[in-house]
């Protein structure tokens, strides 16, 4: 599902330049649940981030399901975001004044998809993640746990290949990040490709391959015995 | 392309703020209004002052004979001259581009004593010797009976119309007028009409309502002219300036009067065209002027609301991110800029545009009560659906300006950078 070889990337600040990736290597077959861990710096939403199409390596190779991402323009890549990838992030990245029901529907406006169809199928994604009832509340009328759980509904509406989450737990407390887990494991349960980055052990522990990043290069990567979260509470 | 979907995204972003977006549409609004008003106002003027040519044909000139101001073939400098019939027939022989030309004499005049009697009131009246055509130089309303016709012409009848200010000085008013006689120097005319002047071209709006016009032959025959033609009232037509016909009109008439070719005052005239297109001028530069000084307040609203569309795109520098992150291309984002500006800007052009015309509209509604409208120069401001398409038109415009360079900053940004902001 996704292949890289001898990804090379560094930022440039000012006179400086900050060389975070230094070539890594690393494929993640389809199906897979994967957490990526490493000490803050270490370039795990630098990684990421190239992984989502939403930045852009200076070297090496990256091919998405069969696919080169390589010197896309900002079209193609746009449409490669919105067909291949989800997203969720740490911070939620919820649009503030549109309901939770129009947050998820945004990734199928950008497909084309008609107005009744585009609520049908967010409507029916927001009930996976248990929010029907709040289908029509703002963000901000939202809990955290509630507010990823919406943005993990968004991820999943268009349908995508691999879902990417920066530290999706990072701003909930333990009761929550595990209920957005044992969401997470759900989706992951049906198939899809996931790819966390984490700082919590525990969260780690719920997927099935974690890799360690340290200094820009992988240091460790081995597949582990699932925690189930059900197990857990 | 501007389907339902992308006109909601757009009235929701609009009134996720909608104090902002109302003060910003308000520079606009203003802009408009002010272009708007200006224009009507320059309209209204124009038509106060052309009402005053009262729809006279305008293609016109006024010809009268001067004396001569150098000796020429024997003859002295300083000599009288009169038209006569023949000049009148040459001219209409000569220039088939002429509409009308009408000889024209005058009794009375600026102060001039009573010469004209009914019963026992008496009056100083402007008398004139006129062709029927001349009703279509200088229009009149016909308020009872008739004008001139050929018929009086050449029966050289002793008829006469005769305005209703003179009505209201020498008849009772349930008189009948129509009929009734009039003694002009003696002379006895019987009234066929009455008029009322609609133009105040040659000042007064009073006098011009206090004028008898007789056949011009009658005149002649009545009080003994001859064939002597005071002066002629030429009329071009359209698509001929009369200003310019005018140089070969007048070599004809000294020729036939035995004046130097290069004697530019023997002949008097008054060219109505060139006065004319001097006024029109005069409103095409106000137009101008108005277009330019409402432009350019329109154009500070366009600056606000680029501005805000700046501060807009950048406060939603995240949301555009997260937009792209969904899959939102460029063109998304550059389209959902520039409609949003455009959209703004036409409401709130709309919105002016409205609110100008109702104000055009209380002061029409002021200027109809006025009871002596037409000594005012001002009438009927108005705004032709020309304009209004064309600010409109000015509007879109402006509206994209003000949308592109925010829908550049917007989509300059790469979307992990726009994510990155807070
Ligand atoms: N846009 C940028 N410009 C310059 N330097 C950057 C930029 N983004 C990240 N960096 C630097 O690159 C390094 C890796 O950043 P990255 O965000 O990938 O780390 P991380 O592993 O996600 O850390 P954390 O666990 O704190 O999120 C850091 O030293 C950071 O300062
Ligand atoms: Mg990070």
């Amino acid at each position: 599902m996704i292949e890289i070889k001898d990804l090379h990337k560094s930022y440039k600040t000012g006179k400086s330049e900050l060389h975070v990736l230094k070539g890594i290597n690393f494929s993640v077959k389809e199906g897979e649940l994967v957490a990526i861990m490493g000490s803050s710096g270490s370039g795990k939403s630098t990684l990421l981030n190239i992984l989502g199409i939403l930045d852009e390596a200076d070297s090496g190779t990256y091919v998405l399901d069969g696919v080169p991402i390589k010197n896309l323009n900002e079209t193609l890549a746009s449409q490669y975001r919105n067909k291949f990838l989800g997203f969720v992030f740490q911070s939620f990245n919820l649009i503030n004044y549109k309901s939770a029901l129009d947050n998820v529907a945004l990734p199928l406006y950008y497909q084309g998809i008609k107005s009744k169809e585009r609520n049908e199928i967010a409507m029916s994604y927001l009930k996976k993640v248990g929010l029907e009832t709040h289908s029509h509340h703002l963000p901000n009328e939202l809990s955290g746990g509630q507010k990823q759980r919406v943005a993990i509904a968004r991820a999943m509406a268009s349908h995508p290949k691999v879902l990417l989450a920066d530290e999706p737990t990072g701003a909930l407390d333990t009761k929550t990040s595990y209920e957005v887990m044992e969401l997470i494991q759900g989706i992951n349960d049906e198939g899809k490709t996931i790819l966390i980055v984490t700082h919590e052990p525990d969260i780690a522990a719920m997927c099935k391959r974690n890799v360690i990043l340290r200094d820009g290069l992988i240091v460790e990567d081995k597949y582990i015995t699932q925690q189930r979260v059900t197990a857990n509470v | 392309m501007f389907n339902r979907d992308r006109w909601n995204e757009i009235l929701e972003a609009l009134s996720a703020k909608p104090l902002r977006t109302f003060i910003t549409a308000f520079g606009v609004f203003w802009g408009i209004t002010i272009l708007v008003i200006l224009l009507a106002a320059s309209k209204g003027l124009e038509n106060g002052v052309k009402k005053g040519f009262g729809g006279m044909s305008t293609n016109s000139m006024f010809v009268w004979a001067n004396s001569t101001s150098k000796p020429y073939k024997g003859l002295p400098q300083g000599r009288f001259f009169n038209y006569k019939n023949g000049d009148v027939d040459a001219i209409k022989r000569e220039f088939k581009d002429l509409l009308y030309v009408s000889p024209r004499n005058q009794l009375g005049g600026f102060r001039g004593s009573n010469n004209v009697i009914r019963g026992t009131k008496t009056g100083a009246y402007n008398v004139y010797g006129d062709y029927p055509e001349f009703i279509m130089q200088q229009p009149m309303k016909i308020l009872k009976g008739r004008f001139l016709n050929y018929e009086d012409i050449s029966q050289r009848r002793k008829i006469a119309v005769i305005g209703e200010g003179i009505i209201r000085e020498m008849y009772k008013p349930e008189e009948e007028v129509l009929g009734s006689y009039v003694k002009i120097n003696g002379v006895n005319f019987m009234v066929v009409g009455v008029y009322k002047s609609i133009s105040n071209m040659g000042g007064d709006a009073e006098e011009s309502q206090k004028q008898i016009f007789t056949p011009f032959t009658s005149f002649q025959q009545a009080f003994n002219y001859g064939d002597v033609v005071g002066w002629m009232a030429i009329t071009a037509k359209e698509g001929v300036p009369i200003t310019d016909l005018k140089p070969k009109i007048f070599d004809l008439l000294k020729s036939r009067h035995t004046i130097d070719p290069k004697d530019d005052r023997a002949i008097g005239n008054f060219d109505l065209y060139a006065e004319y297109s001097k006024i029109n001028g005069l409103f095409v530069i106000l137009t101008v002027v108005s277009f330019v000084v409402g432009g350019l307040v329109l154009f500070s609203g366009v600056i606000g609301i680029i501005n805000i569309m700046l501060i807009v795109v950048k406060e939603r520098t995240k949301e555009i991110g997260i937009r792209r992150a969904l899959g939102a291309t460029p063109w998304d984002i550059r389209l959902q800029i520039l409609t949003e500006s455009v959209v703004l800007s036409l409401i709130a052009g709309m919105a002016g545009i409205i609110f100008s015309t109702g104000i055009i509209a209380i002061a029409n509604s002021i200027l109809d009560g006025i009871p002596d409208s037409s000594q005012v120069m001002f009438a009927n401001p108005s705004i032709s659906l020309g304009i209004v398409v064309a600010a409109l038109t000015i509007l879109v415009v402006a509206g994209l300006i003000a949308g592109f360079i925010p829908a550049q900053t917007a989509i300059k940004t790469k979307p992990i950078d726009a994510l990155r902001t807070e």
